[in-house]
């Protein structure tokens, strides 16, 4: 090192690689399915998993055809009448906890994995994604034990065999968030993780061995669409739950129409991040940065749409834009990395179309300056700038780092503007004015809203949404009672209930 | 708001002329009162405390490794005011301050000196003595002396006496000047007693050549207590002509944190945004480490940008934060950790 | 001498007025012997369409209003409803063939489930949110707001009345509006409901009802892009699936049908809510 010369190093604010070393992984070249316990060959065309900062294959992956869904969901349902439904709650809880510990224990070699596999920041992963996942079955563990508190009255019964299928963005935590609340409520877990994420899953599934989780409670399959797609119209499970765009949960909906299964779906968002002109400024500038550029925008509540009182518009743009000029873009394992890859080719084509078409429609396209890497899938963060309400990129969701920046006037205007959408996800409000806060929160219909913050998510704390947004919360109390249906009062929920199980209820 | 303030009637107190700082009448124009003090520092923006400290947290965990890290540890010696403010205070001991500033590693003689020794200012013949030829005179060249003045560190007395204790140690050699402002005034909503103060007090920094030693203003933000008064005090500081803002005395807990270091230099970023004007920042007290210190010079690059990181913009108070620097220098050139006995006492 | 009766005319309730149906048509309504009673309006999609806009625009106001003042407007009707007790039991015995006794047992436990549901408008939301306990300086809390448009194919099969106080009270207690679909074969409960409805406080627009054929409106109601939930308790003998399936091309929330009038509960008040979580940051500083 006595050849460092201080005055010679480049600008500081270049800092010096830093990246998490992988060989903290220890990644088998090929993965099977995790069905019944074991790793076993899927009987499809099995596919390669890749780095989406590199394109460089990571891992070979199996893939589930519709005999290798019937498996899992035998697996599933037999682990769930004969072991899973006589455990006590207290013992599924424990379980729970081991989880818990061994995700705490092998957090960072998942954070490593799922930034590989993903592209997503190495700080993100290991900051927020990991960490809430621990949190998420510490949370939902307790509960095993204490359903009668649920609000569906005493005696609340497990659902069964519950289909779940996630998304790629968050490809733990959306894991997490699925398998944690079912296994607490008492069901037996089917869960296809995204095409191109597959990988922190298998992880995850020799940490359900390390558990000595009773074999079949959760069966890990990888596949494509159709994977998806057979897991959850198949007839043997009572409870689907996905997370992923509007319109692969609208089939969702139709297919499972008349079926008696209980539905959760957490779809698409258009999120308004209202900035009035009492805001805390500075903090107002990361929140809308924190709202769009978080996980390079892939994130269903991400406040895509700027919404700014006029008469700040300017100095807000303004600082946002040199706020952006500090955003690095790059290698997501390097812990400096605040901006990473593109999920995938196809996402980022998505952007770029998306994108196009702003401009097109005449949006002032503005973009931080900074390098992009020769291979895997770059964006740069993006603003758009004198966005009207009627241009595609303020209605539809483009799941990147791409802010679309409106006004308005009043908060009456500002509330309308946010609510003019089919979505109704999440939404951000910005003041230092209390009671202005609090009205403007009961005008916005949208499941979550954060004032003078954005994207915080926590395990106690219900998500979901208003509208096309989807149905059902996950998290908390609400998240729970997705898996359970009451035993003593009541009738039906919402989505999903046929006329059978009514009668049933009706008549008891 | 106080009724009156000295005797005065409400109105008359807000209607009250302060006194000419320049930079104040071309900020806020040319009827400068308390009340038009007042209603512009009270249309500043606020601040969440949730955001700014998460904001602060997540600078916090840039990681700085290699050729980033070795520039780091020399600037950060580069930037630091060598301190000692105790009762106890001999000759002796500023000796050996002196001596550990002007040569911080004699293991190591590619060590850069730190920028100034911060003493009271009956101190400060015994500092310009012991640094001889080491010492700046207010030039670039060489290590200046501080002096903390105006009732250091309550700032409990009269104006007489703070312009007074000012140009003593002016007079004696100091090149800066570490002022408190008045935070009971402060804190009562007197704002323009407080103005009135670090204008004179500036005014007291001038030397007989027409030049001035450097003005640091002390907010001793553990007693402003919130972020929303930091911001004022800071706004307050550099419109009456403060050339530095300062956190801390170092006799208050909670002294500088990185939150708070953080909202000064948003303070200051946004006066440059405004005047082109660039004023300085000095985190002081509880900067122990060098990993914390690292912290602080992200902060500063990705807030103000690294131009600010040099002695005429930003300072750390400290002194036991040297010998950690130096250890960490010395495990970056040696590739062993070194120990407590090989750095020197000051 | 007997007196010569004057026999009512039975139309829409859309917005607070009673309308026609804009198509003109009627259909007969008659005893279950086959006695003629009335004409009912056979409403088309059109007249659907205009209780939609109805609903909607009612919406704003009566979802802002307070849980107690929806509480008493609720318990209103049940005052109200009280007062008509015996042209409601009439009624009841000409079109359901009831005894006296049986129609009577009916529109007391009606207006017995418009009071246990009348007083849940205040209290709902403390059960069904709650506050929650987040890691970090967060005010955090879930309540449940209303759904929003929702539409209604009330029971079809007997207990008129008590059907449509179990499907609309609980509804329209959280500050949804309605667009309900009568029963078919006995509407004139549902229109003499909203004669009450009209001469309550409960604000025009709020419960919008509609005489004619489940099977030809229903459709247009679950495919409406401006209705947020569909509830199908009467919609047994429809093809409900297909109902659900054009439901789901907007996601909207559906309740699956039910034999007879579902009981009272908590569980449909809540089924047409949507949890709001509202994050605050916390700070003394």
């Amino acid at each position: 090192m006595t050849d460092v010369n201080p005055q010679s190093a480049s600008r500081f604010l270049d800092y010096a690689p830093a990246p998490e070393s992988t060989s903290i992984l220890h990644l088998k070249p090929s993965y099977g399915l995790f069905i019944n316990g074991e790793f076993v060959d899927g009987h499809g065309d099995s596919f390669q998993t890749i780095s989406p900062a590199t394109e460089k294959t990571i891992a070979e992956i199996s893939n589930a055809d519709s005999s290798d869904v019937d498996a899992a969901v035998a697996a599933a349902r037999s682990a769930y009448t004969r072991t899973w439904s006589k455990l006590s709650g207290a013992d599924r809880g424990k379980y729970l906890f081991r989880i818990a510990r061994l995700v705490q224990e092998r957090a960072r070699e998942l954070a490593v994995a799922e930034s590989l596999d993903n592209g997503k920041p190495i700080k993100e992963s290991r900051d927020v994604d990991v960490p809430l996942v621990a949190a998420w079955f510490f949370y939902y563990a307790g509960w095993a034990d204490k359903l009668d508190y649920a609000g569906l009255g005493p005696n609340p019964r497990a659902l069964g065999v519950a289909a779940q299928v996630i998304p790629w963005n968050f490809p733990l935590l959306m894991l997490a968030w699925k398998v944690a609340p079912a296994l607490a409520a008492g069901n037996t877990v089917v869960i296809k993780p995204a095409e191109t994420t597959p990988l922190s899953a298998l992880i995850f599934a020799e940490i359900l061995q390390q558990a000595d989780l009773p074999a079949g409670v959760v069966n890990i399959i990888t596949g494509a669409g159709d994977t998806g797609e057979a897991l959850v119209n198949h007839p043997d499970v009572n409870k689907v739950a996905f997370t992923g765009s509007t319109a692969v949960g609208r089939a969702i909906a139709k297919s499972v129409a008349g079926t008696g299964k209980k539905v959760t779906l957490e779809l698409g968002g258009k999120a308004a991040n209202i900035v009035f002109d009492d805001a805390p400024i500075d903090q107002a500038v990361e929140g809308i940065v924190n709202g769009i550029f978080f996980n390079q925008g892939h994130v269903c509540c991400a406040g895509s749409r700027l919404l700014v009182q006029e008469n700040i518009h300017d100095e807000v743009v303004d600082r946002l834009k040199s706020r952006l000029m500090t955003l690095r873009l790059g290698d997501p394992l390097d812990k400096n990395t605040d901006i990473g890859a593109i999920n995938s080719r196809e996402q980022l084509e998505r952007i770029r179309e998306l994108s196009d078409i702003g401009e097109k429609e005449g949006a002032d396209r503005w973009t931080a300056p900074c390098a992009i890497p020769e291979n895997g899938f770059w964006f740069a963060p993006t603003i758009f700038d004198n966005v009207s309400t009627s241009s595609t990129i303020a209605r539809e969701e483009v799941f990147g780092p791409v802010l679309s920046v409106l006004t308005f006037r009043t908060p009456a205007e500002a509330i309308a503007k946010a609510n003019n959408t089919p979505y109704g996800l999440s939404a951000g409000i910005w003041s230092d004015k209390g009671s202005k806060i609090l009205a403007v929160a009961d005008g916005l219909r949208a499941g979550v809203i954060w004032a003078n913050t954005f994207n915080r998510f926590d395990p106690a704390s219900p998500f979901g949404g208003f509208k096309e947004s989807g149905y059902g919360r996950e998290g908390g109390r609400h998240g729970l009672a997705a898996y359970l249906e009451s035993a003593g009062w009541g009738s039906p929920a919402a989505g999903s209930t046929t006329v059978s199980t009514t009668r049933k209820q009706a008549s008891a | 708001m106080n009724a009156t303030t000295q005797g005065l009637p409400a109105q008359t107190f807000q209607a009250k002329a302060l006194a000419p700082a320049e930079r104040a009448l071309s900020m806020i124009g040319g009827d400068l009162t308390e009340k038009s003090l007042r209603l512009h520092l009270e249309g500043l923006a606020g601040v969440d405390a949730v955001g700014l400290e998460q904001r602060a947290a997540a600078l916090g965990t840039r990681s700085i490794k290699t050729t980033s890290k070795a520039w780091a540890l020399d600037t950060i010696i580069e930037l630091i005011d060598l301190t000692t403010l105790e009762g106890a205070d001999t000759p002796g001991k500023v000796r050996s301050l002196v001596a550990k500033a002007v040569n911080p590693d004699p293991s190591d003689a590619t060590t850069p000196r730190v920028a100034a020794v911060c003493v009271y200012g009956d101190m400060v013949p015994h500092a310009v003595q012991a640094l001889g030829g080491a010492w700046s005179r207010g030039t670039d060249n060489g290590i200046n002396v501080a002096a903390v003045a105006t009732a250091f560190p309550s700032g409990r007395s009269s104006l007489a006496i703070k312009i007074a204790d000012t140009s003593e140690a002016v007079a004696a050699g100091a090149d800066e000047i570490d002022m408190v402002i008045d935070r009971g005034a402060f804190l009562s909503g007197n704002f323009g007693l407080v103005f009135d103060q670090i204008v004179a007090v500036k005014e007291a920094c001038r030397r007989a050549d027409g030049t001035y030693a450097h003005l640091k203003v002390i907010l001793e933000t553990g007693e402003l207590n919130t972020y929303d008064n930091v911001r004022r005090a800071s706004w307050l500081a550099i419109l009456a002509g403060g050339d530095f803002i300062k956190t801390s005395t170092g006799k208050v807990a909670p002294a500088a944190t990185l939150p708070v270091t953080l909202l000064m230099l948003e303070v200051v970023r946004d006066w440059h945004r405004l005047t082109g004007e660039r004023i300085g920042v000095k985190p002081a007290g509880g900067i122990r480490t060098s990993k914390d210190a690292i912290k602080y010079l992200v902060t500063v690059a990705e807030t103000v940008g690294e131009e600010w990181l040099t002695p005429h913009l930003f300072r750390f108070g400290a002194s036991s934060l040297l010998n950690d620097v130096l250890l960490q220098r010395q495990k970056l050139t040696t590739g062993r950790y070194s120990g407590p006995d090989y750095v020197t006492m000051d | 001498m007997t007196r010569l009766a004057v026999p009512k005319t039975y139309k829409l309730y859309i917005g607070g007025k009673f309308p026609r149906s804009e198509s003109g048509r009627t259909y007969e309504v008659s005893t279950k012997d086959g006695a003629f009673l009335a004409n009912a309006s056979l409403a088309s999609r059109k007249d659907a369409r205009d209780a939609v806009v109805a609903a909607r625009a009612a919406f704003p106001g009566w979802s802002a209003a307070t849980g107690y003042n929806r509480g008493q407007v609720l318990y209103r009707i049940a005052e109200l409803l009280e007062g008509r007790r015996d042209q409601f039991v009439d009624e009841l015995v000409a079109t359901e063939s009831l005894t006296k006794s049986a129609a009577t047992s009916q529109v007391d436990t009606a207006i017995d489930a418009w009071i246990w549901y009348a007083g849940w408008a205040d209290k709902y939301v403390q059960v069904a949110g709650n506050a929650n306990a987040v890691s970090g300086p967060y005010f955090n809390m879930s309540t449940p707001e209303p759904t929003g448009v929702v539409a209604i194919v009330a029971p079809q099969s007997g207990n008129a009345l008590l059907g449509l106080a179990s499907v609309i009270a609980p509804a329209i207690l959280t500050g949804n509006t309605v667009v309900v679909v009568a029963s078919q074969a006995a509407p004139l409960a549902a229109i003499s409901l909203a004669e009450v409805l009209a001469t309550s406080d409960v604000p025009g627009g709020v419960v919008n009802i509609l005489t004619g054929s489940p099977a030809e409106i229903a459709p247009w109601l679950a495919g409406h892009a401006d209705v947020n939930a569909i509830d199908l308790a009467g919609a047994e003998l429809l093809h409900w699936v297909d109902l659900q399936v054009i439901a789901a091309d907007t996601l909207k929330r559906v309740l699956a049908p039910v034999n007879g009038a579902p009981a009272p509960s908590l569980e449909r008040v809540v089924a047409f809510t949507e949890t709001k979580t509202v994050w605050h940051t916390k700070s003394l500083i």
